[in-house]
């Protein structure tokens, strides 16, 4: 099963989408983008809510849209499984209710619907929940009840549309982890779109980047992160985000040990430090920084207004000067340099 | 020195809205009291046991109660049309089903009679076909009443409609289902305090008709008689009848909107 979309969609005439994806069984693929870049038109389009104007979407063996073909499945025989932005649960039902929607539309026989419902309950911790109106739901609750509503019909493509985006900080941290199995125990192909590079980079195994109904870079976390193509993916990608493992106030990530303020935090955990936080020297700093170490300058770009570096060994980062301070130091490729972080700009938080 | 103040943070409205408020009340029920001093009290159950009253009575309630009806099942599909679907035209239709809103009752039943009378463009060959007579029987009643009522349902609903997120929908139909159990499931659960509402307001208009009514199904007790016809006749000969005619529809009015609008304000 693999789903292949080449689509052209024209939106109210001002904005049109152009997009190319290819997303193998068993992967994830993201989409991630700011506001108003197509992703809402992506999603629609693929779920068929919108018909495309140009181009083939392909899931498996079945052609779902192809304007120069005549052929258009209607959503309701696409067997697409979407959680939509904000879940879009039907309010006047019940949990167990709207997981079984889609079952008892097909017109399951209702002994087979209510099992299958028990287990998706199950499966997600719900079953306590059941006969909770889903207006009530609480909105970590809510993305679980999407999710079992979405993958109750054995659906051939998964379609997550911001799924975290209507969550506060802490429940998203538990919820991301929880995310990430059920994905990875879905077996067709998976599509994540959203705004949040963090999610992007932890839930998906390939990120395609979208501007202004373009796609402007296609590759992995580390692709994005430290070889940003563009302005808005530089700012967008922001924070070097380093998976390591904390203990009694140091992270090693690979090799390397990195010293944190949190002392309290341990097991794995996700390390985040700004481009701009990192200090660039030519010798061995003076000074209070916990966090010293010799590496070597393998990539400059210049953006404007500043210069993006990517240090080598041991660590991998992405440190943001400014113009005059690479001319100071005389920074150029292969150039030998100090490196210093302060303990207190690294962000850690459980991962 | 501080004044007491309520505990209970409550809006308060200028002085001049509660003056204006108060005159509209006054206003409002003057003519109930007009009515109750003047009831016959003494002889209120025996006016009331009248034939006349008890045959306006019947012939009301199937009528307005057939108009609610009839209204839902053409007025939904009606509404949801001019809603969803984008068609050359779609101002026009609505203008001319919203049109009995404006129209004075008399010229609606007017139409009727030269549309769907024995002599009308429809009404004649429809007589020919199947004997049927629409005006001055109890379904002409019906039509009459109808014809002016159903425009506060196909209003009511449609406006449900365009504010009703219409992303459920598309989230229903991801999940399998066809246009009508999406309608079903989803979108009917989601209108309905709307639809509520619409069948309240259409059941009122229709229980109060009087102009399309009396130019169209005529005036015969029994027949085509419901209670504000029977009031006005009774405003001539007896006005004793026409005071308890009258006091009845307010309890009846006064009953089913109160017990309704509670039971459709708890449903929201």
């Amino acid at each position: 099963m693999t789903l292949d979309v080449s689509i052209t969609v024209s939106r109210g005439g001002e904005f049109t989408l152009e997009m190319s994806i290819r997303i193998e069984a068993g992967e994830t693929v993201a989409l991630l983008g700011p506001n108003g870049a197509g992703k809402s038109t992506a999603v629609a389009s693929l779920a068929g809510l919108l018909p495309i104007d140009e181009g083939r979407i392909v899931l498996g063996n079945r052609v779902l849209d192809d304007p120069a073909e005549g052929v258009f499945v209607p959503p309701e025989e696409r067997e697409i499984g979407v959680v939509f932005q904000d879940y879009l649960l039907f309010g006047h039902l019940t949990v167990a209710e709207n997981v079984a929607f889609g079952l008892r539309s097909q017109k399951e026989e209702p002994d087979a619907v209510d099992a299958k419902t028990a287990v998706w309950l199950e499966r997600l911790s719900l079953a306590r929940l059941a006969d909770t109106k889903a207006r009530d739901l609480s909105g970590g609750q809510a993305q679980k009840v999407a999710l079992a509503r979405a993958l109750i019909i054995d659906p051939e493509l998964l379609l997550l549309d911001e799924p975290m985006a209507a969550l506060d900080a802490t429940t998203r941290v538990e919820l991301r982890r929880d995310l990430g199995e059920h994905l990875s125990e879905f077996p067709g192909p998976r599509l994540l779109i959203t705004h949040d590079p963090t999610e992007a980079f932890l839930l998906a195994d390939e990120i395609n980047v979208i501007e202004e109904g373009r796609i402007t870079q296609v590759g992995s976390a580390d692709d994005i992160r430290l070889r940003p193509r563009t302005r808005y993916i530089a700012d967008l990608a922001g924070s070097n985000l380093l998976v390591g493992n904390a203990s009694s106030g140091v992270v090693t990530v690979g090799t390397h040990v990195l010293h944190v303020a949190d002392t309290a935090i341990g097991g794995s955990v996700l390390a985040t430090i700004h481009p701009r936080a990192v200090s660039v020297h030519r010798q061995h700093p003076e000074g209070s920084p916990r966090n010293v170490w010799k590496t070597t300058i393998v990539r400059i770009e210049h953006f404007g207004d500043r210069v993006r570096l990517q240090t080598g060994e041991p660590l991998a980062l992405a440190v943001e000067v400014t113009p005059a301070a690479v001319d100071a130091l005389g920074l150029e490729l292969g150039s030998d340099v100090w490196l210093s972080v302060k303990a207190t700009e690294i962000g850690v938080e459980p991962g | 020195m501080s004044r007491r103040q309520p505990r209970i943070a409550q809006s308060r409205p200028p002085i001049v809205f509660s003056v204006l408020a108060a005159l509209g009340v006054v206003f409002f029920l003057l003519p109930l009291i007009g009515l109750l001093v003047r009831t016959p009290w003494s002889d209120l159950v025996s006016l009331l046991a009248s034939d006349v009253v008890i045959d306006a009575l019947v012939l009301s309630a199937i009528a307005s109660v057939a108009a609610v009806i009839i209204s839902t099942i053409v007025g939904v599909p009606l509404a949801w049309v001019l809603a969803r679907l984008e068609f050359r035209g779609r101002s026009l239709v609505r203008g001319l089903v919203l049109a009995p809103l404006v129209l004075p009752p008399v010229v609606g039943g007017a139409a009727l009679l030269f549309a769907l009378g024995r002599r009308g463009v429809v009404g004649e060959p429809l007589y020919d076909a199947t004997g049927l007579v629409l005006p001055f029987s109890i379904w002409g009643v019906v039509v009459a009443v109808t014809f002016v009522s159903m425009p506060f349902l196909i209003l009511t609903v449609e406006g449900a409609l365009r504010n009703m997120d219409s992303r459920f929908e598309g989230a229903a139909a991801s999940l399998g289902a066809g246009r009508w159990t999406v309608f079903r499931r989803v979108t009917l659960p989601m209108i309905g305090p709307s639809l509520a509402a619409g069948m309240i307001l259409t059941w009122s208009r229709a229980i109060g008709e009087f102009g399309a009514t009396v130019t169209f199904a005529g005036n015969l007790q029994g027949e085509t008689q419901t209670l504000p016809l029977a009031v006005f006749v009774a405003l001539e000969s007896n006005r004793d009848a026409a005071i308890a005619l009258s006091l009845l529809m307010v309890a009846i009015s006064l009953t089913v909107l109160v017990l309704l609008r509670d039971r459709w304000l708890r449903s929201l």
